[in-house]
């Protein structure tokens, strides 16, 4: 047989080559960057956020600049990052969590993983707005409101209430996001409020309406704007964000319902991990989440409710803080959580 | 005869090592559900997820045959006839697989959507939906058939044209011959490819959920966000892990006991190409069509989406560039690895049909069928708990993406070995050289075009996943991905075009030459 040429034989070599030099270049990686669990290796705190860095960058920054510390994040998913610190357990790199949804920290804080707050951290913000175990802290607040078109809505035409969306005149013109946490937070702020019968009938008769499904409450809010629905249940910062980008043009409005929970403050919220080693400078970056400019930026950019005590609410909310009802400690339950998703399952909605 | 004969041992032990890193997540998952068995079974077991269930495999189904089909025609125009500029075909009729399903998913919601930028041009009232099962089987098609045609080429590219002659010569006509003497060759690439794409479907969350198909990766996503107590996410991935199980039996039914290697002597002869004659026109419409919808409109709605977000200032090339390298690194590294890991895979399971063989090859596949979380959480589980020093490094994210894409190679790689004759090996083997000595000198290169295809298919998808990323990245390690998903998720649709484009065209290199010379194996 004829010897083959010699470039075919070298292909199997050349991969192992690229793949032991893959391996090994992480090797180095890990050693100069110092992300290794256990012993840091760089001076300052690892923090995992289910918010995306323009949502919390400035306030980072803020704190990395004053402290003179290193923030290291990981972005991802709450849920994700949850799950993935119930799989680390003891082993986490993570000092401090930033969840996006209240049942997430919740969860954590279940599962033993948080450490207790000092009292001086809990008390910048009411009592409502934290762990009634210390074990976490609110830091922004996202109302649910309704979100509509205001060139197919009139602001006069909108129920008092979500429960009129179940009006034949709403029939297919309403979008929600039955997946989404916030809407699911939602509906177990309306069972703890109505009890499980009222709300499966909501349920139901939502479904009944061919309300729309979205994935999400920027699809939702995307959706309003395009016209292909007149309204939604959505979080009042993505109609506020989405004006402060495209300017007072943009076509969609925010309505915060008087009645039947028409809105709600959901928290976005930091606990500090058990497991951690400096639980010291997390403490300290979560105080700092929670002084003036920190919450000023989150208002400011992100257009959230700031929940630190003596917190001004950026001048566009028009809504005072103080009378959107929120979702209270013993509502973040698992079990609850879960009530909530075989309710909206068997209702059709899920 | 000596195909079957027992492998040696240090292939067996490799393919062993390989089997027993693609079943961590399934281990992973196994270990979470014995922990809670009545709540996982209670979970597993009800209407709800066998209705959820039928009506995954249905689109898999669905979008399978649709991919085969469009699959097909488009290889065989492009290698076997006359068809004017059919290298650029090849070419453009493979780049749709560089659209990640997501981003694929969005820019078909925003240019077929309601009041998207067709029923603009239209001026139309309303467009049949995109929503629910019509639109997610178009999109998954449209960007899961070069899985198919992938290998579909190679293969027909290989083929020995003398049977056709012979065929010919008995005077049977050009499409009898296709049916008796072509198609029967291709039935092994076709049920590898063909497996990919239903494992794609069965696994995929970025479309489904965007084009709100109730598929069973959104039930495992609502399990496991809602209740965090993973054993209903676990018992419902397990679910996934007996449905690929059964759709590898399907597809290995469909591949074996074919003889497709070449019998006769001589060097393979190319194949004459048929002439088209007036039937070039509706072929050159059919493969514009595909590459029109397929590919120029997902991209000329982010060129317009990238064009407004650097006119507003909020994107970087060099940030975009560097997010590009480290995508590069983690995507080659998982070609590499993984390539090497499939051909030890499909080299057992084409050379040395065994029970052994056969359980390592479908082990392989455990990680493919499930979606990225799970196979990363299985991952931190167990590297916070065995080998803490590799937990947080680029090599468990390498490690991870490997796991996950790992079958991608072995279709193609044990397509190509399928049709290199075993005598070949016997021959060089009783040259004197060593069983290992063949692999290496012999058997590997000759499946090289497999290889290089498998290796390419994984750094494609490496590049484009986005939760395993997200999660086994060590801290600060950010990808095209993971920006695309940062910008995304708070809506900053203009800002996640740049990343979405250059992921597109470092993803287009691959695809060039795997169109181009991965197939063209002699």
């Amino acid at each position: 047989m004829k010897e083959l040429p010699r470039p075919r034989r070298r292909l199997p070599a050349a991969a192992a080559l690229l793949a032991v030099l893959a391996l090994a270049g992480c090797g180095f990686d890990t050693e100069s960057s110092g992300g290794g669990p256990g012993e840091p290796e760089t001076e300052g705190i690892t923090l995992y956020s289910g918010r995306i860095p323009a949502a919390i960058g400035g306030a980072v920054d803020r704190y990395e600049a004053e402290a003179d510390r290193d923030v290291q994040v990981r972005y991802a998913d709450t849920a994700d990052l949850a799950a993935t610190l119930v799989e680390e357990g003891d082993a986490s790199p993570a000092d401090v969590f930033f969840a996006q949804e209240p049942g997430a920290i919740g969860a954590v804080a279940d599962q033993g993983l948080l450490a207790p707050l000092p009292a001086e951290v809990l008390r910048l913000v009411p009592a409502r707005y934290r762990d009634p175990e210390g074990r976490w802290v609110g830091v922004t607040g996202r109302a649910r409101v309704v979100a509509y078109n205001r060139e197919a809505v009139e602001r006069s035409e909108l129920p008092p209430s979500p429960f009129g969306f179940t009006a034949p005149a709403w029939k297919g013109r309403v979008g929600w996001a039955p997946a989404s946490d916030s809407m699911q937070e939602y509906v177990t702020a309306l069972r703890a409020r109505y009890g499980d019968e009222r709300t499966r009938e909501w349920l139901e008769a939502m479904v009944a309406n061919d309300a729309v499904d979205y994935p999400d409450n920027v699809a939702i809010r995307d959706a309003i704007a395009a016209g292909e629905i007149d309204a939604g249940l959505i979080n009042h910062y993505y109609v506020a964000q989405a004006i402060a980008a495209e300017g007072e043009d943009y076509p969609v409005g925010v309505y915060f319902p008087r009645r039947g929970l028409g809105s709600l403050m959901l928290l976005t919220s930091v606990g500090v991990l058990e497991s951690s080693d400096r639980k010291e400078e997390a403490i300290d970056f979560v105080r700092s989440l929670l002084e003036k400019p920190s919450q000023e930026f989150f208002t400011t950019s992100s257009k959230e409710y700031p929940l630190a005590r003596g917190a001004e609410p950026d001048p566009s909310l028009s809504v005072p803080l103080a009378t959107i009802p929120n979702v209270s400690g013993d509502l973040v339950e698992i079990e609850q959580l879960q009530a909530t998703i075989e309710l909206m399952q068997e209702a059709g909605a899920l | 005869m000596t195909a079957t004969r027992a492998a040696p041992a240090w292939l067996s032990a490799a393919g062993l090592l390989v089997a027993a890193a693609a079943v961590l997540p399934a281990a992973y998952l196994f270990v979470v559900v014995v922990g809670d068995l009545g709540d996982a079974l209670s979970v597993a077991l009800t209407s709800r997820t066998a209705a959820i269930l039928a009506r995954t495999l249905g689109l898999a189904a669905a979008v399978t045959a649709t991919a085969v089909a469009i699959a097909l025609p488009i290889g065989w125009l492009t290698v076997r006839t006359d068809l004017p500029g059919r290298r650029v075909w090849a070419v453009l009729c493979t780049l749709p697989l560089v659209i990640p399903s997501y981003v694929g998913a969005y820019l078909f919601i925003a240019a077929l959507g309601p009041n998207g930028m067709l029923q603009d041009a239209l001026g139309v009232e309303r467009l049949p939906s995109i929503y629910g099962f019509g639109g997610t089987w178009l999109v998954l098609s449209l960007f899961t058939y070069p899985l198919v045609l992938l290998p579909l080429r190679g293969a027909l590219r290989r083929i020995d044209p003398q049977l056709e002659d012979a065929a010919r010569a008995m005077g049977r006509g050009p499409l009898e011959v296709f049916r008796t003497v072509v198609m029967p060759q291709l039935w092994p690439v076709l049920a590898a490819g063909g497996l990919l794409v239903a494992l794609y479907v069965v696994s995929d969350f970025g479309a489904v959920s965007l084009l709100r198909f109730d598929s069973f990766t959104r039930e495992i996503y609502v399990a496991y966000k809602s209740s965090f107590d993973r054993t209903a996410a676990a018992s419902l991935g397990a679910v996934l892990v007996i449905v690929m199980f059964g759709l590898l039996l399907l597809s290995s039914r469909l591949r074996s006991a074919k003889v497709v290697h070449r019998l006769g002597p001589g060097t393979l002869r190319p194949a004459r190409p048929y002439r088209l004659g007036r039937w070039r026109w509706p072929a050159l419409a059919f493969c514009a069509l595909v590459v029109a919808v397929a590919f120029v409109l997902p991209v000329a709605v982010l060129l317009y989406w990238a064009s407004e977000g650097i006119s507003a200032g909020s994107t970087s090339f060099s940030r975009a560039a560097a997010l590009g390298g480290n995508s590069f690194l983690v995507s080659a590294g998982a070609a590499a690895v993984g390539a090497l890991a499939a051909l030890a895979v499909a080299a057992l399971a084409v050379r040395h049909p065994n029970r052994l063989s056969g359980a390592v090859e479908r082990a392989s596949h455990a990680g493919y069928a499930l979606p990225g979380i799970l196979v990363a959480l299985a991952l931190v589980f167990f590297a916070t708990r065995l080998v803490p020093p590799l937990y947080q490094t680029t090599a468990l994210l390498v490690l991870g993406l490997t796991i996950h894409y790992l079958p991608l190679a072995i279709g193609p790689i044990a397509a190509s070995l399928l049709q290199v004759s075993p005598r070949v090996e016997e021959a060089a083997r009783g040259l004197g050289r060593s069983r290992a000595d063949v692999f290496r000198t012999v058997t590997a290169p000759l499946a090289r075009g497999g290889v290089l295809a498998g290796a390419a298919l994984i750094f494609l998808h490496a590049m484009k996943e986005l939760p395993a990323t997200l999660i086994l990245a060590p801290l600060g390690f950010e990808t095209l991905a993971t920006d695309i998903w940062t910008q995304t998720s708070f809506g900053f649709y203009e800002a996640s075009a740049l990343p979405a484009l250059l992921l597109l065209a470092v993803a287009a290199v691959p695809v060039y030459l795997l169109s181009e010379r991965g197939a063209a194996v002699p």
